[in-house]
């Protein structure tokens, strides 16, 4: 049995850091009516903090701006869009690359981007300085497939 | 987040109870050199059993503590770490400088808290 999900929701606040908690649980709750794996929520929250850190930390630099999240599910698949209208990045492959930090006396570890894309199935950064920066994330869920294909074998199993 | 120091071992531990996050981590960061500071310890252990959640500002955290402890003469190690954040610590290379080590097996799991 095969149902298809689709379904959209936008989520906005003010750049603080007591939002990021917020954010992702917001963001896996939706998600969750994918029905995924503990294993794979945990990759979005994480995901998700990383963006929206990176929007507060680095797009608007302590400064306060509006942060967006826009998500779509369809069928097995999550869409997550994270931006801001801050100050935007200079070279998005140097901030991509593993230990790569403006911010290392804040011991900020330089592995944002390097996390978002081990843990999610396809990121893509656009930025324009002085603009803002957005980060497109998608991630299958798995789960759902799996857990399907284990009812079929069920129902071979008592059909013999 | 609680801290016990064994006094006979010169052995502090750390039970992160906050999800970690570039907001939590602050506070975390503040009172472990606090204690590190303190207790002087010869080994500092941090017990994740009971962290829900953590971004890579659980990495700098650690590297920072490391730093810190390392100034001071005293070790680091990581115990009860779950998949995720092993994972998150694993792409960041820190495990070859900073050991997972098992608390069951150190005689201190019940007595922290």
């Amino acid at each position: 049995m095969k149902s298809e999900i689709e379904n959209e929701m936008k989520l906005e606040f003010i750049s603080k850091s007591a939002n990021e908690a917020f954010a992702r649980i917001t963001v896996a709750a939706f998600a969750s009516q994918l029905d995924p794996t503990i294993e794979e929520l945990a990759d979005i929250k994480t995901a998700v903090s990383e963006a929206v850190t990176n929007c507060i930390i680095h797009g608007y630099d302590k400064k306060q701006g509006i942060v967006k999240i826009f998500a779509r599910l369809k069928e097995n698949e999550i869409l997550i869009e994270i931006s801001d209208k801050g100050k935007g990045i200079e070279n998005i492959d140097m901030a991509k690359e593993p230990l790569y930090t403006t911010k290392p006396n804040l011991e900020r570890s330089g592995m944002g981007f390097t996390i978002m894309e081990s843990f999610m199935d396809e990121v893509d950064v656009e930025s324009v300085v002085g603009l803002g920066t957005k980060v497109t994330m998608r991630k299958i869920i798995k789960n759902k497939l799996e857990n399907e294909e284990s009812d079929d074998e069920f129902e071979m199993i008592t059909k013999e | 987040m609680e801290s016990k120091f064994y006094e006979e071992d010169k052995l502090l531990i750390f039970r992160i109870t906050d999800e970690i996050d570039d907001f939590s981590v602050q506070k975390i960061r503040r009172r472990a050199d606090y204690d590190i500071e303190r207790y002087m310890p010869r080994k500092v252990i941090f017990d994740f059993n009971s962290v829900t959640f953590m971004d890579s500002a659980g990495i700098g955290l650690i590297i920072g503590r490391y730093k810190f402890a390392k100034m001071l003469g005293s070790k680091v190690e990581l115990a009860n770490l779950t998949s995720n954040i092993k994972k998150i610590f694993e792409m960041s290379g820190i495990l070859r400088l900073i050991p997972i080590t098992n608390l069951e097996n150190e005689k201190y799991t019940n007595k922290i808290g």
